[in-house]
């Protein structure tokens, strides 16, 4: 299909096909690969079964998160299937040639939080990870997306991978944000909005003057939870924010390449009146802090808000799922969340464990204490965020109010190392999925901000943090 | 690689009538810690299938005796969440060798295709006549018929459905994306020179 006016993902798209064939899905040249340990070891033993080299080494990094722990990390990993699989990748990434920031390595971390912090994530790129919310990447103006094992292996195969180009969506914000409403208030109310599967076929453009206003930490917030509504992946056209968040970066072009490199992104954008097969527009101020209150993240409401009675459903097939998703979640269709205790509080995940977040919600607990009724993790993205967190002193603001911090790694987001919450627990987090035992075997999860978390941890309930603000 | 080939299956299914399944229903991630892509079968819908004390959970529909069979018929938005290739192993080593929902989600669409497993999207409709056959009858056989593109019920009602060419062509011949991938190798070594 030629567009006249085209979007910013066509222009990627369309200079990364290297074959495009009646009938058969484009092949997609591939940027930057990224790798770990947990959907990996399968895309490598499928190489050594066909005998084949990976096709571009240099065009894959490598790093553990999943199922790391997040204390002790200098002595092994006791569990030993996580410790196998992380000893699978040490043993295949010098086997092919990758580079591995292993645990330990002053790079190593979150693989959607070392990308960009690296300077391996730039404009323009194509970039792929067996991981869904590889999807946040595309706050740099470029196409990112989660594949699976057998797409790995293709890619270290081939360095492309065959893929159907989605349809578009422009998704516009407006206006200006009010006060305790941040980037991940933002993407909780479009998805609900929109819904668990709203985007799902397509590949979405954020765009509108609250996005304009955003940092970089924050822009990869919402381009991370894309994949909640379904889409293939978000992306948000670059400018001086972009630029200033790259430049120096240890893998960035530098110098005077680095000035080149800005002005053929600064063309990075859609045309004016480009054709999207869909366009949603949203008003800043119409957004509230948000608070997921069921099993998907598209169960989210204004933390004001009451959770909907079963009446109030837009459709009503929907009223099993919705009585199924309340019963887990111990709470009533019609009742109040405000208020609504907590047991544990995560503040992690590569939706939210950037330094940006750990200085948010430092702000919020300087001098505070939590509250006894609740545990506090502190989880942050990188080797990297950990250090800054440390040398700006974050550490002892965590300390003092009576939060751990802990080690790098994927951590309660998805329960796969220790960090589990315990059943019929409640837990505030920041990560992006509210799943049932996502967290844990029959954990409770309510997906919310690092401000609305932090709030939490000092109250010890669901509280409207502009409260506290 | 070889995969198994799909023409056409006729079976009984087993159905779960909910909406919004994701990829950690279908695998936990605490099971994901294998390094092959066998043996995940056993921890299909794992926490659902079993108590914590690993004994089953007589009220699942995979642990209902009157319900078996090679097909799975879901509610909408199947498979979404997580990209886990892990989620389209568990339930072809269950057994299963086709998906029927009235929506899938993308990651795992593609990933089941790429496993010999065959995600069928039928209408809401059709999808709620299903559930009502297995229902009238556990044992009612729904045939799948790939190279015809379309399902059919023992009542004689069918529905055609929608498949890309290349991906059924791979399906019926056991081919994968590899193999096609790698017979554009010198195209591709061209193409990372020249950009």
């Amino acid at each position: 299909m030629t567009r006249q006016r085209k979007t910013l993902f066509d222009k990627i798209w369309d200079s990364h096909v290297v074959k495009s064939s009646e009938g058969y899905p484009d092949a997609l040249y591939i940027d930057r690969h990224f790798i770990h340990e947990v959907t990996s070891p399968q895309a490598f033993d499928g190489l050594r079964k066909r005998n084949v080299k990976v096709f571009n080494p240099g065009g894959t990094t490598a790093t553990a998160d999943h199922n790391v722990p997040t204390i002790d990390q200098h002595l092994p990993i006791k569990e030993a299937l996580s410790r196998h699989q992380v000893e699978t990748l040490r043993k295949n990434c010098p086997e092919f040639g990758i580079e591995l920031y292993d645990l330990g390595h002053p790079y190593q971390g979150i693989v959607h939080i070392i990308g960009p912090e690296l300077g391996l994530t730039l404009p323009g790129m194509t970039i792929v990870c067996g991981d869904s919310h590889t999807s946040t990447h595309g706050a740099f103006g470029n196409i990112s997306f989660g594949i699976g094992t057998s797409e790995v292996e293709q890619v270290l195969a081939t360095q492309c991978v065959l893929q159907y180009r989605p349809k578009t969506m422009l998704i516009e914000i407006s206006g200006t944000l009010s006060k305790g409403v941040v980037a991940k208030d933002i993407i909780l109310y479009i998805i609900s909005k929109l819904s668990a599967s709203g985007a799902t076929g397509y590949f979405v453009e954020y765009a509108g003057e609250a996005i304009r206003k955003l940092s970089m930490e924050a822009r990869m917030t919402i381009c991370n939870m894309s994949i909640e509504m379904g889409a293939r992946g978000g992306l948000i056209a670059p400018d001086e924010v972009t630029f200033t968040y790259i430049k120096g970066r240890k893998f960035a072009p530098q110098g005077e390449t680095f000035e080149r490199m800005v002005e053929q992104w600064r063309q990075l954008k859609s045309d004016e009146g480009a054709d999207y097969d869909e366009v949603v527009k949203f008003d800043a101020a119409d957004i509230a802090p948000m608070i997921t209150y069921g099993t998907n993240p598209g169960m989210g409401i204004k933390v004001t808000d009451r959770i909907p009675t079963l009446t109030e459903l837009k459709d009503i097939s929907e009223q099993p799922s919705f009585s199924k998703s309340l019963e887990y979640m111990g709470l009533q269709p019609g009742s109040a969340i405000l208020g609504q205790s907590v047991d544990y509080v995560f503040i992690g995940s590569c939706t939210n464990a950037r330094i940006e977040d750990l200085r948010m919600v430092a702000s919020m607990v300087k001098g505070k204490k939590k509250a006894s009724n609740v545990e506090v993790w502190v989880v942050p993205g990188s080797k990297q965020v950990e250090k800054q967190a440390r040398e700006e002193g974050l550490d002892k603001i965590f300390e003092d109010a009576g939060f751990q911090l802990r080690q790098p790694g994927c951590s309660a987001c998805l329960g796969m190392n220790e960090d589990k919450i315990p059943a019929g627990k409640y837990c505030i987090s920041t990560s992006n999925r509210n799943f049932e035992g996502r967290q844990g075997p029959k954990s409770r999860t309510f997906l919310a901000s690092p401000l609305s978390a932090a709030a939490a941890a000092i109250t010890g309930k669901v509280t409207d943090v502009r409260e506290l603000v | 690689m070889s995969k198994e080939k799909f023409t056409t299956l006729k079976s009984s299914a087993v159905p779960l009538a909910i909406d919004n399944i994701d990829t950690d229903q279908i695998i936990p991630a605490r099971f994901l810690k294998a390094t092959t892509r066998e043996g995940f079968g056993e921890n299909l819908f794992r926490d659902w299938r079993y108590n914590a004390d690993q004994s089953p959970k007589a009220d699942f529909a995979l642990n209902i005796p009157k319900y078996s069979g090679k097909i799975l018929v879901a509610g909408k938005n199947f498979g979404c969440g997580s990209s886990r290739e892990h989620a389209a192993w568990a339930i072809y080593d269950h057994g299963f060798r086709v998906v029927i929902s009235s929506f899938f989600a993308d990651i795992f669409k593609n990933n089941a295709l790429n496993n010999a497993l065959l995600p069928v999207q039928v209408s809401d409709g059709f999808l709620k006549k299903i559930f009502a056959a297995i229902e009238n009858n556990p044992k009612t056989a729904i045939t799948v018929d790939l190279s015809e593109q379309k399902i059919s019920l023992e009542d004689g009602t069918s529905e055609s459905f929608e498949i890309n060419p290349y991906k059924k062509t791979c399906l019926t011949n056991g081919y994968d994306d590899i193999d096609y991938l790698l017979s554009l190798r010198d195209e591709i070594k061209h193409f990372e020179l020249a950009h």
